[in-house]
């Protein structure tokens, strides 16, 4: 049933997320920065950029076609539709039928097939080079990364994602062993698809080295602004669906607009948290050679299959 | 409407494409009557046929029979028209009206064999599909399954001087014919000694569980080397770049599935008795094929081949759904059968419109520019914007994303894995969320198969000068492809008419369907499992991505600017990007092969740093030639040797081998 106030939740979930996306991966350069001896950039920088970006003309190449025009609003969409459904604040989201987790994970895929086709339609060498490593990447980590939403599944009895929080909340404190090893391997697949070290380095314009920065290197102005805030939008669904699943405490019910209140500040400190664990991470690896990536992608695989089949041992 | 309308239309539909293929004969080398006149009205007998088989899947009626007083005395041809042949008669409506369409415009110049022979082999061979489904009896069953056969051989031998296409073409018919050989076996089986061999007797009969087995792996064998399960799929990337086009389409989106439709016809209705290792063993060969499928489908470099491979993971993923389909009506759980199977006919209706849209979207790029190698070809979204745009739609739809039609019977299949856990075999519990994982992996690398596929033909810079003088499609196949793009989105977006739709099939196989689960969710709301469990709104979906992407687009306009310029690529400081700095189909492909090397034999000659001429080569072969067929065919030879050696004697040999054998007889008969 669609109601006022799930409408409402709704709304303020999508304004949080697309507000509070760059802030966290301000929030992460900073806490990065400060692990490295160094100052840093202002919290507020990611929107300078944005702001500058959108500033900026977009100039496109001469042989790209309107599907290379068409894929960074196609990337922010998709990106926006994942933090919609995705319960953030509120377990009681209207959007939430329209998609479960298996829906979540095509939409990530989608986004990804269609910036790689517009990074091969420029037709340069980094373009197709950069789609090459993105789909290698995408097609360890999707698999895996449905796994882990299935360890969810299996526990909860159901693939809505609201349902799955509703149900892990409520719950007993218990320590299931199949979400510990999910977890493992959640925490590997974020790191891949984010373009995060030890898999891609986000700072890099090393030609050899760089996944993310190949793909859209074409790009610039608000084409590129769209892409990055997109790519913001893509490390803050994650890290929701890292909470929801994990840390599902304080996100709010049907019906109880306090709650809904109080579950802001609560997802803050545990964005704050979470990020500054993701730049601890990247701190303490180095980035590893692309031909061990696929190595890194099918042990998180295989930890999140044995997290499954946790599940189904008697007593677990 | 009167009973036993609809199969009486049906059966005229079917004679019309054969007067249709009469008439090619007739206007033997008449390129032009024959393409802008009996195609189109293939077409329409199609379209026709596609009503016809919706109508016949909602009716009331249960079965329609007739019988047809052809044939040899005594054995009249019956006909019936039930739920399952009904829904394959939609479907090849379906296919038969788009790739008719497309036909009609592809067939202008002629090439190889005269276009009037090869539409007489084209409507025979849809005729013969359309009886496949409606035999009711072994005898008509076979005729028309070896019609098909020799109406497919022959066209794919279309282009016949050609020495690689003669090979395809008759391995395919080798193939096929041992199939055929095990169908008849199979069905001497399911007559179960009664000497009738309708299959009104076969659905009488209670075979002992030892029987029906060997019936059901005869089966198995025989339709699955029509379906391309492995081991008996090595036809079938050397029959599809051979033949035309159309002739592709219509192969990979229908006749392939005919090896389902006789599968699931035996399992379910003529054995009308499963076993939990029969789905075992499908689901094992199924994921087994689909595996394989997609790792050769993405080291391909010519484009047919490349789908032909994606043709055989998408079979074996149908495999799988078959086999859990039977594990599930093993152990009695009916409602999970009905989910299993929804997935598997979703699949088939799915794969049969998006394959054969990028088979025919080939063939207009085939024609374009006489290119079917992946390194000749790029940068056509320009020069072919018709072609380019409707095979994306394919393209994505084939990668399983929401909200096209092929994630929607993934995301069934995936549901219906999910609730094995229900199962009393602790050894199938286990084993079953590792076969889910596979199959999510092998969803993936499909999206990566297609993201080759496209973004090489399509997207990035023409690889040769002569592209740039390619023409796009004309009416006529725009008309094909749009038709194919229309069923596609028509199949993502609204899937609750379409699992409605299949419902009577469905319990007609399963005796459960999802009607109950499906009225709760409302009309756009899909969730066969209940709304607590699972659930998928395409249509809200897509209305969000579009929402969002409208709005983003407004509104940086009216806040910012629009302002935009085109400029030169940037190529790491050389003065000018050269088509041949993008990747090859090799390059693509080449993570693919190092992570799954153990699949491939692969032989590669490097070049040596002093070569003047450098020149690569890589050959990639299938291990099942060298671990299956080369002792298969040594072994034969040997055996030819044998019995030639016997043959060579002098004639008081051979009498004497007579006369052993009378004694033999002799010895036999007394007893």
């Amino acid at each position: 049933m669609i109601t006022l106030s799930g409408v409402l939740s709704q709304g303020l979930e999508i304004l949080v997320a697309l507000a509070a996306a760059p802030l966290l991966s301000g929030w992460v350069a900073i806490c990065r920065a400060r692990l490295q001896g160094r100052r840093g950039p202002d919290l507020w920088q990611p929107y300078r950029t944005l702001h500058k970006l959108f500033s900026k003309e977009s100039v496109v190449a001469l042989q790209a076609s309107p599907l290379a025009r068409v894929a960074p609003y196609a990337m922010w969409g998709a990106m926006t539709l994942a933090c919609a459904i995705v319960p953030t604040l509120s377990t009681d989201l209207p959007l939430s039928p329209a998609a479960d987790a298996i829906a979540l994970v095509g939409l990530f895929a989608l986004a990804r097939v269609t910036i790689s086709l517009a990074a091969m339609d420029t037709g340069t060498a980094f373009g197709t080079l950069g789609a090459r490593r993105e789909m290698l990447v995408g097609f360890l980590a999707e698999p895996a990364l449905l796994m882990v939403l299935f360890c969810a599944s299996l526990i909860t009895q159901s693939t809505g994602l609201t349902r799955i929080v509703a149900t892990l909340s409520h719950g007993p404190l218990a320590i299931y062993p199949s979400l510990a090893f999910a977890g493992i391997a959640f925490a590997m697949v974020s790191l891949a698809e984010n373009a995060r070290l030890p898999v891609d380095n986000p700072a890099t314009h090393l030609e050899l080295t760089m996944i993310h920065e190949a793909l859209v290197l074409e790009y610039s102005g608000r084409h590129l602004g769209l892409i990055e805030w997109a790519s913001s939008l893509k490390l803050f669904a994650y890290s929701c669906i890292g909470l929801a699943l994990f840390v599902p405490w304080g996100i709010a019910e049907a019906g109880n607009p306090l709650a809904l209140l109080l579950a802001v500040p609560v997802l803050f400190v545990k964005l704050l948290a979470g990020g500054a664990l993701l730049a601890l991470v990247e701190t303490l690896n180095a980035k590893m050679r692309l031909f061990r990536v696929p190595e890194f992608l099918a042990s998180a695989y295989l930890l999140a299959v044995i997290g499954m089949l946790v599940h189904f041992l008697p007593g677990a | 409407m009167e009973p036993r309308l609809v199969i009486q239309l049906v059966l005229c539909v079917v004679a019309g494409w054969l007067v249709t293929g009469v008439a090619g004969l007739v206007w033997l080398r008449r390129t032009r009557a024959v393409a802008h006149g009996l195609f189109p009205a293939g077409a329409l007998l199609g379209l026709l046929l596609t009503g016809l088989g919706i109508a016949a899947l909602g009716g009331p009626a249960p079965a329609q029979t007739v019988v047809l007083p052809v044939g040899l005395p005594g054995l009249p041809v019956h006909l019936r028209l039930d739920a399952l042949s009904a829904y394959f008669i939609a479907v090849l409506g379906m296919v038969s009206t788009g790739v008719s369409a497309f036909s009609a415009g592809y067939f202008r110049h002629g090439e190889g064999t005269p276009p009037g022979l090869l539409c007489f082999g084209y409507h025979v061979c849809v005729a013969s599909l359309a009886l496949v489904l409606l035999a009711d009896d072994a005898y008509s069953f076979l005729v028309a399954w070896e019609a098909l056969t020799i109406s497919a051989a022959f066209l794919v031998m279309s282009n016949d001087r050609i020495a690689d296409i003669r090979g395809a073409a008759f391995l395919y018919f080798l193939i096929s014919h041992v199939g055929a050989l095990a169908l008849l076996l199979s069905f001497g089986l399911m007559q179960g000694g009664s000497g009738d061999y309708t299959f009104a007797a076969m659905r009488a009969q209670h075979l002992a569980p030892f029987g029906a087995s060997v019936a059901f792996v005869l089966a198995l064998v025989g339709f699955g080397a029509k379906a391309g399960l492995f081991p008996l799929h090595v036809w079938l990337p050397d029959a599809h770049p051979a033949a035309p086009s159309p002739v592709s389409a219509l192969m990979s989106g229908f006749v392939l599935k005919a090896g389902l439709y006789g599968m699931l016809r035996t399992v379910f209705d003529l054995l009308h008795l499963q076993i939990a290792w029969w789905g075992v063993l499908m689901l094992a060969l199924g994921l087994f094929t689909a595996l394989s499928g997609v790792v050769f489908s993405a080291i391909q470099s010519d484009m047919k081949r490349l789908l032909a491979y994606s043709s055989i993971d998408n079979i074996g993923l149908m495999f799988v759904s078959l086999g859990l389909a039977v594990l599930f009506r093993a152990f009695g759980m009916n409602g999970l059968a009905a989910l299993a199977l929804t997935a598997l006919l979703y699949q088939i209706a799915s794969h049969a419109a998006f394959k054969s849209l990028l088979f025919v979207g080939t063939g207009a790029v085939l024609h374009a520019t006489g290119e079917r190698n992946l390194g000749r070809l790029g940068g056509l979204i320009h020069r072919m914007p018709w072609t380019a745009w409707t095979v994306l739609a394919a393209v994505l739809a084939c990668s399983g994303l929401p909200p096209l039609s092929g994630f929607v019977s993934e995301w069934l299949l995936l549901q219906s894995f999910l609730f094995t856990p229900g199962l009393p075999d602790s050894f199938l519990n286990m084993a079953i969320p590792l076969i889910a994982a596979l199959i999510a992996l092998v969803a993936a690398l499909a999206g990566y198969t297609m993201v080759k596929f496209f973004g090489i033909v399509f997207l990035g810079q023409p690889r040769e000068a002569s592209l740039a003088h390619a023409r796009d499609a004309g009416a006529w196949e725009r008309a094909g492809f749009v038709w194919f793009v229309a069923v596609t989105l028509l199949l993502g977006l609204l899937p609750v008419q379409i699992v409605g739709a299949l419902t009577p099939a469905v319990r007609q196989l399963a005796g459960a369907d999802l009607r109950a689960a499906l009225a709760a969710g409302g009309w756009l709301l899909l969730a066969p499992t209940g709304i607590d469990r699972a659930s998928y709104l395409p249509a809200l979906f897509l209305a969000f991505l579009v929402g969002c992407c409208t709005l983003a687009f407004v509104l940086v306009r009216r806040v910012y600017h629009g302002r935009l310029r085109r400029a030169a690529p940037w190529a790491c400081g050389h003065p000018f990007v050269n088509a041949r700095m993008q990747d090859t189909a090799e390059g693509f492909g080449q993570p693919i092969r190092e992570i799954f090397a153990p699949f491939f034999r692969i032989e590669r000659h490097l070049p040596s740093p002093f070569d003047a001429q450098p020149t690569y080569r890589v050959v990639v072969t299938d291990r099942t030639w060298t671990w299956l067929y080369a002792p298969l065919a040594r072994g034969v030879t040997r055996a030819g040797a044998l019995v030639a050696r016997l043959y060579a004697a002098r004639i008081a040999v051979c009498l004497t081998y007579s006369f052993f054998t009378l004694i033999v007889l002799l010895v036999l008969v007394r007893r």
